[in-house]
């Protein structure tokens, strides 16, 4: 008896002393149990086990799959065993769902949704769902006309189409459950990203930061498609969701109304802050967390301020849209480095301590890693070469810009790294417990902008700068960066010369890093050192997120979408001219040679081992 | 000639008379709905032209409708379903222009029961008022009224307005107008061709007065040359364009007129 009594003490003392030595044991246990994680390293959200059913597979935006079949030993077996073109030659961004043996595809306008049967050979459809969007969205819609993905929940494929409807559709019988206008198109908003469904509440953003729209967030009924609220990123609190839980980091993004004092009088109205990215989950804090896009409008002198709520991290109640708080990465933007960007929520130990991190490469350059239950900025170090700011003061939250690289009217910055495309795209990283790294697809260029053109629109003439884009220092042009989090370093990288990294990243638990470029290669390399394992030249330069899945057999497979197009990989499309290196804000002299590189096309691949 | 060699060459001619007789095909890309420039119904001054041009150049007329907006020059002139746009700025790269045919500038608009009469942007009264501007939300884009005010310390003055407006609804450009006639804001500054016209058509009186531009915004382009724009490559048409243009100079400043158009002659718009 009181032999047991002491070992039980003993073994409570030594718990103790190991709570009190080891930062890890202040963990609770791991929702998702990864045999070979990273010590401490802990995902709120669980890991897609076989289906795929939202745009990340999980809510953190891991984008991990704890899948192993296909490994590290026998990726170089990969092959096609479905694949099917929709015949749509744009940008196909995003990646399918895979429901209950079931194959899901939502294609640039006209938006179709395809559902493949999984268990037959070949994959024959089994429906296509036609919203017919109106034809008006494409002339609006600034950058190609595509989409980004769906969700599924409640037997229903939740989809946006870009005249800013939300459908849900019934994911067995491919029929009309119900539609919800969330955009107004006559004003030029549409939509492009992929919403997500936490609980029953469907949240769904906004573009057309281009043309001045308020940028807003939507939640739906999942059972009724009813709006339930909406949180505006400019205008007073109300507008905002701003209540008495708003408890913002930083002192410059506390204050009353701030989405109105922060712009000249009126402007807010046309404040921009569109959210065309993605939307994380954290369970167990009940929050989930999306960036916002540039402010309205586009010439940075007719807004004198800080135009809030514009490149912003928000952490809302998904229920009630209520803020928790705010982040405003870059105040009164000059480069229209939108921040909607994906936001990886990982609990793991930093600098000593367990913390609940939230992970944001961004667009400015800067990796950003947050205290996600207090808005803190943890750390913010470039992943890419950055000049337009010195770095981030973290007591302030504010970067250190470089004054010189902001345009005016007739100020002509030249040498601004990143360009307007940023150090990353919206394009999705991906994160492995196992080796704590997040796999950032970035890119390397940088810009000047110099002397202005007469253009004309709607029938007055106006002035348009002249951005010439160009590989950054090193001559290439983008690369997939392994980025050990811990320590705030690059490991490895591989890169490409002439083309950005424009796809999404999905990284496994048998330790295989999928990715594809927009010359057409789909690659697997090992997670651990970034070697190639496998690749393959596909019909169409690569700018979707690969997913895995276990199929009717019980084997894993690999999906990926092929189908140039987007911002920048829209110049591969034969109606974009390459005559002008100055056309689409610089991007048709930085992206010249895709037009040899790669063909339009659109097509879903699916890989066997 | 043989009789049936005799009939065959009788043949081919009837047959050829209809292809001699086809009327060439002016074909016009134009916004359906965007007066004082065009409308389907084809009441705007660029419709007017065209049938002008096109009855003079012994063409048919005919349109592709498209709004003016971003991609327009993509979708219209280099898709290859239309020869020409009505009304581009002289030199605009996108076009292949013809010699200039009118030159307008910026105009400020208030009501007539204010009195107001402003054409500087030095004028004192101006950091009073609450002033319109359009804006395009091009990438990077600037009007040049909306930084000679920037540059007086007006930004806080400033109310922008999208060009684009709302689609829904008619001629979308002229909401900036309607808010000087319902008093949301006290001026508005928009170029000559729509301000004038929506001055002249509206239901409260208002004032178009013409910018006289000050020394100091002698590098900010206030006035612009108009041309027909073609297709690069299509010189054919611009030069039968341009025959027409010149030939008809009276005619087209008469049309201009009729829609209240602004006209400048010289470039040197200094203030007296």
């Amino acid at each position: 008896m009181n032999r047991v009594l002491n070992s039980v003490l003993y073994a409570t003392l030594a718990f103790a002393v190991l709570m009190t030595v080891s930062v890890w044991g202040l963990n609770p246990p791991s929702a998702t149990d990864i045999p070979g994680s990273q010590p401490g390293i802990h995902l709120v959200s669980p890991l897609p086990t076989g289906d795929w059913t939202m745009p990340a597979g999980d809510y953190a935006n891991t984008r991990f799959s704890p899948l192993s079949q296909i490994n590290t030993g026998n990726v170089k077996n990969l092959h096609v065993v479905g694949m099917m073109a929709d015949g749509i030659p744009h940008g196909h961004e995003g990646g399918p769902l895979v429901v209950n043996k079931t194959l899901y595809m939502v294609t640039p306008f006209p938006n179709y949704l395809i559902a493949l049967d999984l268990t037959k050979p070949g994959y024959p459809m089994k429906w296509r769902f036609e919203p017919n969007p109106d034809g008006r969205s494409q002339g609006i819609a600034c950058c190609d006309v595509v989409n980004r993905g769906a969700s599924y929940a409640d037997g229903k494929i939740i989809y946006a189409t870009l005249d800013g409807n939300t459908f849900a559709v019934d994911a067995d019988k491919g029929t009309l459950v119900w539609k919800t206008s969330v955009g107004d198109e006559d004003l030029g908003e549409t939509v492009t990203m992929a919403p997500i469904v936490v609980k029953n509440v469907v949240l769904v953003g906004d573009s057309g930061g281009e043309l001045g729209v308020r940028g807003k967030l939507t939640a739906l009924d999942l059972k009724s498609g009813k709006i339930l609220w909406r949180a505006y990123n400019s205008g007073p609190d109300k507008d905002a969701l701003i209540g008495a839980d708003f408890k913002p980091f930083y002192p410059k993004d506390q204050g009353k109304d701030l989405g109105v004092s922060s712009w000249t009088p009126d402007q807010w109205h046309m404040g921009g802050g569109t959210i065309w990215g993605w939307i994380s989950y954290d369970p167990e804090l009940n929050l989930i967390y999306y960036g916002t896009g540039n402010p309205g409008v586009w010439n940075d002198d007719m807004r004198p301020g800080d135009n809030k709520w514009s490149i912003t991290i928000w952490a809302r109640n998904p229920e009630t849209g209520d803020a928790k708080w705010a982040y405003q990465i870059e105040p009164h933007d000059g480069w229209d480095y939108d921040e909607i960007m994906e936001n990886v929520l990982v609990d793991m130990p930093w600098r000593g301590q367990a913390r609940k991190l939230l992970l944001h490469p961004g667009r400015t350059g800067f990796m950003f890693v947050m205290d996600r239950e207090t808005g803190e900025v943890l750390s913010a170090e470039n992943f890419v070469p950055v000049t337009w700011a010195k770095g981030y003061d973290l007591k302030t939250g504010l970067p250190m810009e470089d004054t010189d690289k902001r345009p005016h009217t007739n100020h002509y910055a030249r040498g601004v790294c990143p360009s307007s495309t940023g150090g990353k795209e919206f394009v999705p990283s991906s994160f492995s417990p196992k080796t704590g790294y997040l796999y950032i697809p970035a890119h390397n260029t940088c810009m000047d902008y110099s002397g202005e053109d007469v253009n004309y629109i709607a029938g007055t003439p106006y002035l348009g700068a002249s951005v010439r884009m160009y590989p950054g220092p090193g001559g290439y042009q983008g690369e997939l960066i392994a980025w050990d989090v811990a320590n705030a370093k690059k490991v490895w990288g591989i890169k490409e010369t002439d083309l950005p990294v424009y796809s999404g990243v999905l990284a496994t638990a048998g330790d295989v890093v999928f990715y594809g470029t927009m010359d057409g290669w789909f690659r697997a390399v090992d997670a651990r050192n970034g070697n190639v394992l496998w690749q393959m030249k596909l019909a169409s330069g690569i700018i979707g997120n690969p997913i895995t899945f276990i199929g009717p057999d019980g084997k894993q497979y690999v999906a990926i979408y092929a189908g140039i197009g987007g911002w920048m990989g829209a110049v591969a499309l034969p109606s974009v001219s390459t005559d002008d290196d100055y056309a689409a804000l610089g991007v048709v002299g930085a992206m010249k040679k895709i037009k040899q590189m790669t063909n339009p096309g659109g097509a879903v691949y699916v890989f066997g081992y | 000639m043989s009789s049936a060699i005799r009939r065959l060459a009788v043949f081919l001619f009837f047959c050829s008379l209809p292809v001699l007789a086809a009327t060439p095909e002016l074909r016009v890309c134009a916004d359906p709905n965007n007066l004082p420039y065009s409308n389907q119904q084809q009441q705007g001054f660029e419709n007017a032209l065209a049938q002008l041009a096109a009855s003079d150049l012994g063409m048919n007329l005919s349109y592709f409708w498209f709004p003016q907006r971003h991609k327009f020059f993509r979708n219209t002139l280099q898709a290859g379903v239309c020869d020409v746009v009505m009304e581009v700025p002289t030199g605009i790269d996108v076009a292949s222009t013809t010699v200039p045919y009118f030159r307008s500038t910026y105009v400020f608009v208030s009501r007539r029961d204010r009195d107001l009469h402003i054409e500087s942007f030095d004028d004192p009264r101006l950091k009073d008022l609450r002033i319109g501007v359009h804006v395009t939300g091009e990438n990077d884009e600037s009007m040049p009224p909306a930084t000679a005010l920037i540059r007086r310390g007006l930004v806080r003055n400033l109310d922008g307005y999208s060009i684009f407006g709302k689609l829904s609804e008619q001629n979308p450009g002229a909401d900036i107008v309607y808010a000087v006639a319902d008093k949301d804001i006290d001026v508005a500054v928009v170029w000559g061709p729509l301000g004038g016209y929506f001055a002249k058509h509206s239901s409260a009186p208002l004032d178009a007065t013409p910018l006289c531009a000050a020394p100091a915004d002698r590098e900010l382009p206030l006035w612009f040359d108009i041309s027909m724009g073609v297709r690069p490559g299509n010189e054919a048409l611009r030069d039968k364009l341009n025959d027409f243009i010149v030939r008809h100079r009276s005619e087209i400043r008469q049309l201009l007129d009729s829609y209240a158009v602004p006209l400048v002659s010289t470039p040197e718009m200094t203030c007296e």
